[in-house]
């Protein structure tokens, strides 16, 4: 393998790595507040993919203003799951909003599936994210290659600032603690969960967005696997921690492109080495790479 | 001048009847403290006024030393009391453990903007608790039992309350240090705040105390200045050990 195919190899495993890693980072917010595994949450990362679809190829906005308006949209459908499928069971047992984030997840997909009937549908890619640049040694990569980490590493940047360094952060990292003490300190614990759920899908859309120019093409159920994979990596992260999911979407992203660069007879199971992640972690360190551990919630 | 004034208190947990028909009055100005055993009741009363426990009352109000204006304050959820000026130091602390002693008491000041005031009363707090001070870019899980009891004291004045509410401030101290919290709270006390004083240690309370109110099986059995109970047979015999 020459190093032009490797640096090609690498920012391929660094796209994909930072996609699962954006996505990821949702999941672990919304556990780190309410313990919910928030099954929808691959399916609203879809509907951002179909939001830029229809706004920019359907509706011929311009690049800008269509993703704008597909990361407010997907924003807003983020926001009511949790308002209508999670806030009503707030009091409720958890395990009866995870049977209903997996019943949210199935009604999305197929609601998905009778509004935009289940064709894939081909997303046309603007020329000037897919014409290559030459590097010195012949190397040659896609501007989209490079956006797609940029965009995410400085939108993970953004959350942490949001949490370390503002209100609403403190009071975000306070309510995944105790939700009663930080009540008592005068939190709205229902507007600071809208706000992780609504920056949680804002990140999904922007990782659907640019999924769907990555494969370009967006169909119903294209939110599952990587969706999986996500969790898996906000697991791998520690589940809870933002860093680690971020760390966790990274290493799945490499170990995917780099196991099938390296040992191309074994492509057919790239989706395999995941869920061995997956079950390596588990079995050998429950808490993932950075998570805290259980005893300092109680 | 009344501040907070419950008449008829009642709180149930399922089956078992916690508080029964508890009416207490707390004056501006007052420390109040509420003394009994184990499971009497105290942290349930605590607790219905912030507004964290369903509860049931002929009245519940609160008059804001701001506006003068009585507000039933009967279900309000808890997060709206620390606006009206009402604040609470929980039982058993209740520190953030991943958050820093400053983070901690940041959020004490959640409902502030102003950036001066808070940066003044948190040097306020760290006068009356010096090692906090010292201790400010600690996590709070990493502090000492009596540290983190401070913290949370600290914490429960970071919003500037009118009602300053604590729940068991000497629980698990040191004798040193349980006078050393006593001492701060006359202090805070004598800086214009109100205060109501939930105690199991029932003779260093009495002796902080302007009043109290006995509660025995979730209902006050005595009421009177905090003097008058330490001399009272009845309270020397069941808290003071004779």
């Amino acid at each position: 393998m020459n190093l032009n195919i490797f640096i090609q190899h690498f920012i391929n495993a660094l796209s994909l790595g930072s996609l699962y890693g954006l996505v990821a980072v949702g999941y672990t917010m919304v556990y780190g507040i309410l313990r919910l595994i928030n099954f929808a949450h691959g399916d609203i990362f879809m509907l951002g993919a179909y939001f830029v679809y229809f706004a920019t190829i359907v509706y011929h906005f311009p690049w800008a203003v269509g993703v704008i308006t597909a990361i407010i949209l997907t924003t807003i459908c983020g926001l009511l799951v949790d308002r209508i499928a999670y806030k009503p069971l707030r009091e409720a047992p958890r395990i009866s909003a995870l049977i209903s984030a997996i019943g949210v997840s199935f009604f999305i997909e197929n609601f998905a599936v009778v509004v935009f009937t289940g064709m894939p549908r081909p997303v046309v890619q603007p020329p000037i994210l897919m014409k290559p640049i030459e590097f010195s040694g012949g190397v040659r990569l896609i501007p989209l290659g490079i956006l797609v980490p940029v965009v995410s590493f400085a939108l993970v940047g953004v959350l942490l600032w949001l949490l370390y360094r503002t209100k609403p952060g403190l009071a975000m990292r306070a309510i995944s603690f105790d939700i009663e003490a930080t009540r008592m300190m005068g939190v709205s614990v229902n507007k600071i969960i809208a706000l992780a759920f609504g920056l949680g899908s804002a990140l999904a859309a922007v990782a659907g967005i640019m999924w769907a120019l990555r494969y370009p093409r967006v169909e119903p159920f294209m939110g599952m696997t990587p969706g999986i994979k996500a969790f898996i990596a906000a697991v791998f992260g520690g589940i809870g921690s933002v860093p680690g999911a971020m760390i966790g979407g990274l290493i799945l992203g490499f170990v995917e492109i780099m196991s099938v660069a390296f040992f191309p007879t074994l492509s057919g199971y790239k989706d395999a080495f995941a869920f061995l992640l997956l079950i390596m972690i588990l079995l050998f360190r429950p808490t993932g790479l950075l998570g805290e551990k259980l005893e300092d919630k109680i | 001048m009344s501040m907070l004034k419950i008449d008829g208190l009642n709180v149930n947990y399922g089956a078992i009847h916690a508080v029964r028909d508890v009416s207490l009055e707390i004056n501006r100005g007052e420390i109040v403290t509420l003394i009994g055993a184990n499971g009497a009741g105290k942290s349930s009363v605590i607790r219905s006024i912030m507004g964290l426990t369903k509860s049931t009352a002929r009245e519940m109000t609160y008059t804001s030393p701001r506006d003068n204006k009585p507000v039933n304050i009967l279900g309000h959820p808890a997060e709206d009391h620390v606006k009206l000026g009402i604040s609470l130091s929980p039982e058993g602390r209740r520190i953030l453990p991943q958050l820093t002693v400053e983070e901690n008491l940041r959020l004490g000041a959640y409902i502030r903007d102003d950036a001066k005031g808070i940066a003044d009363d948190m040097e306020y707090v760290y006068g009356l608790f010096p090692r906090l001070k010292e201790r400010h870019r600690q996590k709070g899980g990493t502090l000492s039992g009596g540290e983190q009891q401070m913290l949370a004291v600290g914490r429960a004045l970071m919003s500037r309350p009118d009602l300053l509410m604590l729940d068991e401030p000497s629980l698990g101290l040191a004798p040193v240090l349980v006078d050393e919290v006593f001492g701060i709270i006359r202090e805070i006390n004598a800086q214009g705040r109100t205060i109501l004083l939930v105690e199991q240690n029932a003779f260093a309370a009495l002796k902080a105390a302007h009043r109290a109110y006995v509660l025995e099986v979730g209902a006050v059995s005595l009421s009177g200045t905090g003097v008058e109970l330490l001399d009272n047979p009845k309270v020397r015999a069941a808290y003071l050990g004779g």
